[in-house]
C-alpha cells in the first residue's frame, strides 16, 4: 500500500486570490458507494481482512506489522546471551575463580572461544545489572556476599585480554554430543560387518540391553574388511621365483599386520566409546540402586517382622494383666458385697431382736425370763430359716411398725405363717407370735 | 489474520494443495519450496486430470485410463459428474453424460448406477460419492507426489456454486480425507496465478478472465485494486466449451467418412465414442500445429479411418463456434456497465484457451493496450488450463497455517462485503493550459483505501493548488471526416491515456476522463522549481476523506479531512 505512483503531470499554480485556513478548503462530498462482496483470496485480501477484524488503519496495521518483525530480531539478540544461571555457579567462591567456566558465568556457553569481544561486553553488561552488590543492597537483600559479582569481573578481565583468554580456551576443550559424535563412527565401522543390521549406538534414552547388544556386537565385530588390495604386485615374469616368493610372504605379512592393527584400531575405538558412555554409569548406579533397594527392603522386613512379634508379645502381657487386675477387683468387690451383706443381715438381725425387745416381748408390764426366752428363741428360729432378702424385708416392716407392740407381733406372725406355708418351719413350732 | 501463526495449531500438522476440480478436467498443484507454483502430475504423467471414474471387475480406473474406457465401458464410467454434485435432479442438465453412466434421481441427489464391484448386480452410487472418490484419487496422487500426506486444499468453483453445492463439494471433500481450507472462484484463482508471479506488481486493472473449459464457459469482470479482487459481472454459457469445437471436428471427420463409405459414425454408439474421442485429441493437436490427423481403426463396420485436417479449415468451419466464445466476452463487458475501453488485461484459462483463434479473435475486439494473457497471443503467459490449480495452491500456501476460524471469519461477509467507490478520484492538472483529471482511486476501489502518488510542480514553481476531484470516464468517439475538429473546443476534455488514432478503422474511440464533482481544494506554498508534489488520499469506509499534501523533502504537509456521509 505504500507503493508510490509517480505521475508525470504537472499540477496547478495557484490561482491569485485563493485563500482558505490552513490552505485546506473542503468543497463537496464523494459520491454514495457501491456495496460489493470482494474476493477472500491473495495477500491483499488477509491484510485487508486483519485491518478489518482488528480495526486497524492502514499505518497502524504498517506499524503493528513492522514492530512484530522488530521485536522477534530484539527477542533474538536478547536471547544469544540470557542463559538460565546454574546456582550452584552463583555460589561460587571467587578466591576460586581459576576453576570456574568463564563463559559459563558471562551466560555464553553457546559460543564460547566464537564469542566476540562485543558479545562478551555485551554478556558483562548484562550479568552486571542484575549481580551488582549494590543492586542486591537495592533489592532488599542484606548479605554482604558479592562472590558471585567478583567472578563476573574475574570472567570477564580475563576473556577480553586476548592472550589469557587464548590460555583459557587452550584448556576449554569443548564436549560435543556424545551420541552425535560417535553415531556416524560406528555407522561408518559398521559398513564391513558380515551381520546385518548393525546395531546403532542410540541415545541416551536406550534400554540396557540396547547398550549392552551394542556393546557385545562390537567387541565380537566379525568383519569383512580386507587388505589384498594393497599388496606390492608379484612380478608376473616366470623368473625369480624366490623373488615371487618373497613378495607373496611380504604381502601376507603386510596382511596379518594390517588386519590385526585394523582390530586393534576398532577395539581402541570401543574401548574409548565405552569408557565414554554415560549409560553404562547411569546403568551400574541403576543396579547398585537397585541392589541396595532390595537389601533395604529384606532388612525393613526382618525388622518389620521382629517388631511385630514384639509387639504382639507386648499386647498379650498388657491383656494377661488387665485380666488379672479385673479378676482381683472383682474379688474385692464380692468380699465388700458380702461383707455389706453380712453387716446388713447383722443389723436386721439386731432390727428383728430390738423390734421384740422394744415391745418388751409382747407382754404387758415387765416381761418374765420365760416370755423373753420363748420370744426371743422364736425369733431365733425365724431368723435361722429366713434369707438375707426376706430377713431386710422383715427388718423394714419392723422397723415400720416400730414400737407398736400389735403391728411387730403381726409382722412376726405373717412371717412365721409364710414360713409354714413355704413348708420350712412346722405349725406349730413359732408360739409366742400366734 | 497474520497474528494466527501465534495460536495453536491444529492437531495434526497441515499440508495443503490447491485443486481445480473441473466439469471435464482436474489439477492439483502446489507451492515448491523456491515459491513457485507447480501442478503436479499424476502416477500417468497427466497434468490435467480427466475427471471420470470407470469401474472393471471392481476396479477403479481414473484420468485419462478412465476415458478411455468411454469407447468400452461407458456404462460404468462416470464423467462430467462436478456440476451434479449439491444440485436435485430436476435442475440438473444431463446432455454430458450421454455418452457415460447416465444420471438419475436417488432422493434429493443425483446418483449412477454402474458396476463398480466384482459382483454383477449394479450399484447405485451417488455423485457425492464418486465426487469423493476422485478427490480421493486427487489426494493420492498428490501424496505419492510430494511424499508427505497432503490433508487439506483449496479447491476452486465456478462463480456460481450455490451454498448447496459449497457444502456438499466441502462434504465429499472431508470424506476423501481433504480438509477444505476455502473454496475460491475461479476466475480470481486465475487471476491470481497470474498477480503471484514474483515480477508482477501490484496495479489497479480491469481484467476479464475468460473461462473456456471442456463443456462449458464462464467469463468474469474482475476489478482488481490494490491486488484485492472483486467481482463485478459474470456470465455463464453451459454449452459452450471445448465440446462444441470437438463437435466441429466430429462432424467434419464424419461427413468425410459418409462420402466415401456412405454410413454416418456418428449414429453407432461406439463409433460416436472413439469419434469423440480422437476428435478431441486431433482438435487439441491443431492448438499447436497448422496440421492434425485422425486415425480411428475399426470406426464403423470394421473400417478402419484415416485423415487430416488443417488448421485454417478448422477455424473456418469453427467460425461460429468462435463467435460464440466473444460474443460471450462482450455480453459480460457490457453487463458490467464497462467498454472494452477500460479492460487492461484478459486472462484466458481453461483448456479451450489454447486454441489460437479465440484469444485473436478476442484481441480484435479489445483495443491495443489490453493485454491478452493467451498462449497464442503472449509468450509470457501462463498454460491456461493449469492457471485455476496455481492460484488454489497460491491461497494454500497463505492459508495453510491459519486456524479454521481463523479462516471462516476473514472469509464472512462481515469482512468481505465493503464499500465501493462509485465515481474515479483523482486531481485535476493542466496541459498545455488547459485543466483536466488524472485518477488516483479508481472506480470500484474497496474502502478503506490509500493511495500516495506524486506529481510534479509547474516548471517555474511556486505556488501549487491540489484540486481533488470525482471524476468520471466518457467515451469519445472521433470520426476521422472531421479530422480538423482535433483541436478540442471543450476545455475540460482532453484525451488522457493515450492517442490511438487507427486511419483503417472508420472512427476513433478513445477514453476521456472529466471532472465532475470537486471534492476539496488543497494549497501547497512555496514549491521549488522541478520539485514533486506528493498526494495521499486515504479514504474511509463511511466515505470520509483524509487528503495530505506535501513537497517531496519538504518537512510540512498541508492536510485536511472530509467527514464521512455515513
Amino acid at each position: 500500500m505504500a507503493f508510490v505512483q509517480v505521475v508525470n503531470v504537472s499540477l496547478p499554480s495557484l490561482p491569485s486570490g485563493w485563500t482558505a485556513e490552513k490552505d485546506f478548503k473542503a468543497v463537496g462530498a464523494l459520491s454514495a458507494a457501491t456495496q460489493r462482496n470482494i474476493e477472500p483470496v491473495g495477500p491483499h485480501f488477509l491484510a485487508h481482512a486483519r485491518r478489518k477484524r482488528h480495526a486497524r488503519t492502514f499505518s497502524e496495521d504498517e506499524r503493528i506489522q513492522a514492530q512484530q518483525n522488530v521485536k522477534k530480531t530484539e527477542d533474538e539478540e536478547d536471547e544469544d546471551i540470557s542463559e538460565d544461571e546454574d546456582p550452584m555457579m552463583l555460589a561460587r567462591e571467587a578466591k576460586d575463580w581459576k576453576a570456574q567456566d568463564h563463559y559459563a558465568v558471562l551466560g555464553l556457553t553457546k559460543y564460547r572461544w566464537r564469542a566476540t569481544p562485543e558479545q562478551i561486553k555485551r554478556a558483562h553488561r548484562k550479568k552486571v545489572l542484575r549481580h551488582h552488590p549494590d543492586k542486591k543492597a537495592a533489592m532488599g537483600q542484606r548479605d554482604e556476599n558479592d562472590n558471585f559479582f567478583k567472578c563476573i569481573q574475574k570472567a570477564t578481565e580475563l576473556l577480553l585480554d586476548p592472550v589469557r583468554r587464548r590460555q583459557f580456551d587452550s584448556k576449554d576443550l569443548q564436549k560435543g554430543n556424545f551420541y552425535k559424535l560417535w553415531g556416524p563412527v560406528f555407522e561408518a565401522e559398521g559398513r564391513f560387518s558380515n551381520k546385518q543390521p548393525v546395531p546403532k549406538l542410540g541415545d541416551e534414552n536406550s534400554t540396557q540391553q540396547e547398550v549392552e547388544t551394542f556393546y557385545n556386537f562390537w567387541y565380537n565385530f566379525d568383519s569383512w574388511r580386507t587388505f589384498e588390495y594393497l599388496d606390492e604386485d608379484i612380478p608376473d615374469d616366470g623368473e625369480g621365483r624366490d623373488q615371487k616368493r618373497h613378495t607373496e610372504k611380504k604381502n601376507a605379512n603386510a596382511r596379518r599386520k594390517r588386519k590385526s592393527e585394523d582390530i586393534a584400531r576398532l577395539r581402541e575405538l570401543v574401548d574409548e566409546c565405552l569408557a565414554g558412555d554415560e549409560r553404562i554409569k547411569k546403568f551400574k548406579q541403576q543396579a547398585r540402586a537397585g541392589k541396595d533397594a532390595k537389601r533395604k527392603a529384606k532388612e525393613d522386613e526382618a525388622k518389620r517382622l521382629i517388631e511385630e512379634r514384639e509387639r504382639a508379645k507386648a499386647e498379650a502381657e498388657a491383656a494377661k494383666k488387665n485380666a488379672e487386675e479385673a479378676a482381683k477387683a472383682e474379688r474385692e468387690e464380692k468380699k465388700k458385697a458380702k461383707e455389706a451383706a453380712k453387716n446388713a443381715a447383722k443389723k436386721n438381725k439386731r432390727v428383728l431382736k430390738s423390734s421384740v425387745k422394744d415391745v418388751n416381748y409382747f407382754a404387758d408390764g415387765e416381761a418374765s425370763a420365760a416370755q423373753v426366752d420363748a420370744v426371743l428363741g422364736d425369733v431365733e428360729l425365724v431368723m435361722g430359716k429366713i434369707d438375707v432378702d426376706e430377713l431386710a424385708e422383715l427388718a423394714s416392716r419392723l422397723t415400720v411398725a416400730g414400737k407398736d407392740g400389735s403391728a411387730v407381733k403381726a409382722a412376726w406372725a405373717d412371717e412365721s405363717k409364710r414360713l409354714v406355708e413355704a413348708g420350712k418351719l412346722k405349725e406349730g413350732e413359732v408360739k409366742t407370735f400366734a | 489474520m497474520g497474528d494466527a501463526v501465534n495460536s495453536t495449531s491444529a492437531e495434526t500438522e497441515r499440508y495443503a494443495i490447491g485443486i481445480s476440480f473441473g466439469n471435464s478436467c482436474s489439477s492439483i498443484a502446489r507451492i515448491s519450496p523456491e515459491g513457485k507454483a507447480e501442478v503436479i502430475a499424476n502416477e500417468e504423467g497427466d497434468r490435467q486430470i480427466p475427471s471420470i471414474l470407470s469401474y472393471i471387475d471392481g476396479e477403479e480406473y481414473h484420468g485419462t485410463q478412465a476415458k478411455a474406457q468411454l469407447v468400452r465401458n461407458s456404462k460404468n464410467t462416470v464423467a462430467y459428474f462436478r456440476d451434479y454434485l449439491g444440485k436435485d435432479f430436476k435442475s440438473i442438465d444431463p446432455t454430458p453424460c450421454h455418452q457415460s453412466a447416465h444420471p438419475q434421481q436417488q432422493d434429493s441427489t443425483v446418483a449412477f448406477t454402474i458396476r463398480d464391484t466384482a459382483s454383477e448386480d449394479p450399484n447405485t452410487v451417488t455423485v457425492s460419492e464418486i465426487t469423493t472418490r476422485h478427490l480421493r484419487r486427487l489426494k493420492q496422487s498428490a501424496t505419492d507426489f510430494l511424499g508427505k500426506e497432503v490433508n487439506a486444499a483449496v479447491i476452486t468453483v465456478p462463480t456460481n456454486f450455490s451454498d448447496a453445492q459449497r457444502e456438499a463439494l466441502t462434504a465429499a471433500a472431508k470424506a476423501a480425507g481433504l480438509e477444505v481450507l476455502q473454496l475460491i472462484a475461479e476466475p480470481v484463482a486465475a487471476a491470481m496465478a497470474y498477480d503471484a508471479r514474483p515480477e508482477a506488481t501490484v496495479t489497479d486493472k480491469l481484467v476479464v478472465v475468460a473461462d473456456l473449459g471442456g463443456t462449458r464457459s464462464d467469463v468474469a469482470v474482475l476489478a482488481c485494486r490494490g491486488g484485492m479482487y472483486t467481482i463485478l459481472a459474470t456470465a455463464h454459457d453451459y454449452e459452450l466449451g471445448g465440446a462444441s469445437l470437438d463437435q466441429v471436428v466430429i462432424d467434419h471427420f464424419a461427413k468425410e467418412f459418409m462420402k466415401k463409405h456412405k454410413a454416418d459414425p456418428r449414429e453407432d454408439a461406439r463409433g460416436l465414442a472413439k469419434l469423440k474421442l480422437e476428435g478431441e485429441g486431433t482438435r487439441k493437436a491443431l492448438s499447436l500445429s497448422a496440421n492434425a490427423q485422425l486415425s480411428i481403426e475399426s470406426l464403423v463396420n470394421g473400417i478402419d479411418y484415416g485423415s487430416t485436417i488443417n488448421r485454417t479449415r478448422f477455424e473456418l468451419l469453427s467460425g461460429k463456434v468462435f463467435a460464440q466464445f466473444t460474443g460471450l466476452i462482450e455480453q459480460v463487458v457490457k453487463k458490467a456497465e464497462l467498454d472494452v475501453l477500460d479492460i487492461d488485461e484478459v486472462i484466458f484459462s481453461g483448456g479451450a484457451s489454447h486454441t489460437p483463434k479465440i484469444a485473436q479473435l478476442a484481441a480484435n475486439i479489445f483495443p491495443e493496450k489490453t493485454t491478452i494473457l493467451a498462449p497464442s497471443t503472449s509468450t509470457s503467459a501462463i498454460n491456461p488450463s493449469e492457471l485455476a490449480a496455481r492460484g488454489a495452491a497460491f491461497q494454500a500456501s497463505l492459508i495453510q497455517e491459519f486456524d479454521t476460524e481463523d479462516i471462516e471469519q476473514s472469509i464472512h461477509p462481515m469482512v468481505t462485503v465493503t464499500p465501493h467507490l462509485s465515481k474515479a478520484i483523482g486531481v485535476e492538472f493542466t496541459s498545455n493550459n488547459e485543466t483536466s483529471f488524472q485518477p488516483l482511486l479508481n472506480a470500484e476501489t474497496a474502502l478503506p483505501a490509500r493511495r500516495i502518488a506524486q506529481y510534479s510542480a509547474p516548471t517555474e514553481g511556486g505556488d501549487v493548488l491540489v484540486r481533488v476531484c470525482e471524476g468520471s470516464r466518457e467515451i469519445k468517439v472521433t470520426k476521422p471526416e472531421p479530422k480538423a475538429k482535433e483541436e478540442k473546443a471543450a476545455a475540460d476534455e482532453d484525451d488522457s491515456d493515450f492517442d490511438s488514432d487507427d486511419d483503417e478503422e472508420d472512427e476513433t474511440r478513445e477514453i476521456v476522463w472529466k471532472t465532475e464533482k470537486p471534492v476539496a481544494e488543497l494549497a501547497v506554498k512555496g514549491v521549488k522549481a522541478g520539485a514533486k508534489v506528493e498526494v495521499m488520499v486515504h479514504v474511509n469506509p463511511d466515505l470520509g476523506l483524509q487528503i495530505s499534501v506535501r513537497e517531496v523533502g519538504g518537512s510540512t504537509a498541508v492536510r485536511g479531512a472530509i467527514n464521512g456521509s455515513a
